[in-house]
């Protein structure tokens, strides 16, 4: 029996849950064994929280019949235990650049391309690094910058496909602006507006320093104060500028706040804190959730300007895992590219790597609303059912197509990291 | 003195010395280490001895601001927290007849700390928010036409956050110092004609020195080394020494984050050093 029929068979097992039946129609019995191995199993996938979820964990854990607990930390939370405490992790999410600091420290396993079963439905963004027959940005680390490296047990990344990858992507997205249209009044489609001092006392802005500082450059550059060579790797001119500007804002009062977390930029919104923000588009759905409207930018590209920032998360192997652990990590990824996940991250607004198997865990309806950006064509519900908009809305910034074709820069870690981070500080305490 | 008296001092040390020494000293060792090594910039740590994290923290006007915007907190909250406290806790010692009620609403004072410092924090900002009870409250009353801006994500809120948090911090040692001075003295004193401030100024202050003592290490040690509050109800307006060096980690910058955590510790240390030269809370304690 070779080991694919052998896990053919297993699946059935758990999936029907008569494992006994099952073992008596399989011949050699062998699926009751891996049954019994695996079920001891525990997979620990630490990550960032709109990322990792416990809803997807306890679907893989139900399907696959081992454990899989769910850990969250913010982003810098986890990239630090990735690295000082890498046999605490079995699968690591990470963003491009944590998969590139991961494979440099050596805390990762190359995953093999040929056992990823989705691997040739990929989205071309992650195999060419284009999309629709444009290239993608490469402003900051695309998820096709940090994707492949050179052998198993490479300490350097391979530019391009190769038999090793870092990671497997399992959820992206483009993030914007989100703003209250019925205070603004017209509809916001370039990032100067967030630094417009017609909203002076009203805005806020990510404070996440390597983040934050993309959405502050992206709003310089559309204002025509600042030009930048590459927003993802600035000079320590351009941070300069960046800073000074953002510094000026603060003090003429520009800032109401800024926010870190998802429920921050959700509160500040909702309780008219802020009319205009840097935003995620969850968040965004989450404000009109709670009735209050709330738009989500289109930014679209235009003259060189503009664009969404867009980030990528994926799953990477610890380098520890080994035997039926590892094993059991395969599987876990492959089931997370079977279409269940990614439904249910669409759902919230956020893409699939490999639309045609989320595709057909979606309502027609669903994928019409979130992919192909046509109007609801019945009332849309989150991943847990709760009632979001109603039919006949369309999304914020158009189709999956409109949104990824226009990321003009992607999350990062730029060279400068320190001193960004110094002048970051530098804006808060002013 | 006795190998005996030596022996028995060593196992009083003992319990202090085994959580100390795994949870405190030796931690602190390693951030000394890697406070004087160089790094690659992304996490990764050369053996190499240099006195740069230093130099850069020293030579950087940016570490300057910082100490100064903790301090502005720390003093305030000191201020406000050992007034309020002093208060309190006075009330309760020589106000309220009963021991048992006193007991009683002592207890009281520490029901609001049944719940988390973060519930505590941002149960504020509904209340001090634009459209929060306070300025919709005000504004329904018609005594502003804006709301109040600076009641949220501001110094004001923090401090408001603060105070409401370490109150008890003071409470608590102040009551304590204050229950242990002898009525007897106060009843002795109005007998000689002393007035009220006179026994304030004369008995109760000096004998709950002590007492503000210790709650003003407690204070200044939690806001020194606090960079939750400061984030969250300014709105990120203003920065913090840890929220600094939080950020630094969150970049791999290990050594000069280290370099920051052991000024600050020093800091913080002189700062304690300096209270206990005003009070010596030893003796009076053993008094």
């Amino acid at each position: 029996m070779t080991k694919e029929k052998n896990k053919l068979s297993r699946r059935q097992v758990l999936k029907t849950g008569a494992g006994a039946a099952a073992v008596a129609a399989s011949p050699l019995g062998a699926p009751l064994i891996w049954a019994q191995e695996i079920k001891d199993i525990e997979l620990r996938h630490v990550g960032v929280s709109y990322s990792v979820v416990k809803a997807i964990g306890d679907q893989a854990a139900k399907d696959l019949g081992f454990k899989v607990t769910m850990q969250n930390l913010d982003t810098s939370a986890s990239i630090n235990r990735f690295i000082t405490q890498p046999n605490t992790v079995d699968i690591a999410d990470l963003e491009g650049w944590q998969a590139k600091l991961a494979v440099q420290r050596g805390v990762i396993q190359g995953i093999e391309t040929k056992r990823v079963k989705e691997f040739d439905n990929f989205l071309p963004i992650f195999t060419k690094g284009e999309f629709e027959g444009a290239s993608i940005s490469r402003e900051g680390i695309s998820p096709y910058e940090a994707l492949y490296m050179e052998g198993k047990d490479s300490t350097s990344l391979h530019d391009g496909v190769s038999d090793w990858m870092t990671n497997v992507p399992q959820v992206y997205n483009a993030d914007s602006i989100g703003y209250r249209p019925d205070l603004v009044g017209h509809e916001v489609t370039e990032w100067k507006e967030l630094i417009d001092p017609k909203f002076s006392g009203k805005a806020g802005i990510l404070d996440v320093p390597a983040i934050g500082i993309m959405d502050a450059a992206l709003c310089m550059e559309s204002a025509g104060i600042v030009s930048y060579g590459n927003k993802g790797n600035m000079t320590r001119e351009e941070i300069d500028m960046t800073i000074d500007k953002l510094i000026e804002l603060k003090r003429a009062g520009h800032f109401r706040s800024t926010w870190t977390t998802f429920d921050q930029s959700v509160q500040l919104m909702a309780a008219g804190e802020v009319e205009i923000q840097s935003m995620w588009s969850p968040a965004v759905a989450a404000v009109r959730v709670k009735d209050i409207p709330c738009t989500y930018a289109a930014v679209n590209k235009k003259d060189g300007k503009e664009g969404y920032r867009g980030w990528c998360n994926g799953m990477g192997l610890m380098k520890h895992l080994e035997g039926k652990k590892l094993e059991a990590a395969y599987e876990y990824i492959n089931w997370y590219m079977s279409g269940w996940q990614g439904a249910f991250v669409s759902r919230y607004g956020y893409y699939s790597p490999v639309p045609s198997t989320a595709k057909k865990h979606m309502s027609a309806a669903e994928y019409a609303y979130w992919y192909e950006g046509k109007p609801a064509p019945e009332p849309i519900t989150d991943p847990y059912g709760v009632p979001m908009e109603p039919a006949g809305t369309v999304r914020d910034g158009g189709s999956f197509i409109d949104r990824v074709t226009n990321i003009s820069c992607w999350n990062t870690l730029m060279d400068e990291a320190a001193y960004m981070n110094k002048r970051w500080n530098d804006f808060k305490v002013a | 003195m006795s190998p005996g008296r030596n022996l028995v001092g060593w196992l009083n040390v003992t319990p202090l010395l085994l959580v100390l020494i795994p949870f405190f000293v030796i931690p602190i060792c390693v951030v000394l280490a890697v406070s004087f090594v160089e790094t690659d910039g992304f996490g990764g740590l050369y053996p190499v001895f240099t006195l740069d994290n230093y130099a850069m923290l020293f030579r950087s006007d940016l570490t300057l601001r910082l100490y100064a915007a903790t301090l502005k907190f720390t003093l305030l909250t000191l201020l406000f927290t050992s007034v309020i406290g002093f208060w309190v806790a006075y009330f309760l010692v020589f106000h309220v007849r009963s021991k048992l009620i006193a007991m009683g609403l002592f207890l009281v004072c520490t029901v609001p700390f049944w719940t988390s410092n973060i519930v505590r924090m941002i149960s504020w900002i509904p209340l001090l928010g634009k459209e929060g009870l306070i300025n919709t409250g005000l504004q329904g009353v018609g005594i502003i036409n804006e709301p109040l801006e600076f009641l949220l994500f501001s110094s004001f809120s923090v401090v408001v956050a603060y105070v409401h948090q370490l109150t008890i911090f003071m409470i608590v040692p102040i009551f304590n110092s204050m229950a242990r001075i002898d009525k007897s003295v106060v009843e002795a004193a109005l007998d000689a004609g002393a007035s009220r401030l006179d026994i304030m100024r004369m008995i109760i202050l000096p004998m709950s020195r002590s007492g503000i003592a210790l709650g003003a290490i407690f204070v200044t040690s939690i806001v020194m080394g606090d960079f939750f509050v400061v984030k969250v109800m300014s709105g990120g307006g203003t920065a913090s020494v840890v929220g600094a060096f939080y950020e630094d980690v969150g970049v791999l910058q290990y050594p000069t984050a280290a370099a920051s955590a052991i000024v600050l510790t020093l800091v913080v240390m002189l700062l304690v050093a300096a209270i206990l030269r005003v009070v010596d809370i030893r003796k009076e304690i053993t008094q």
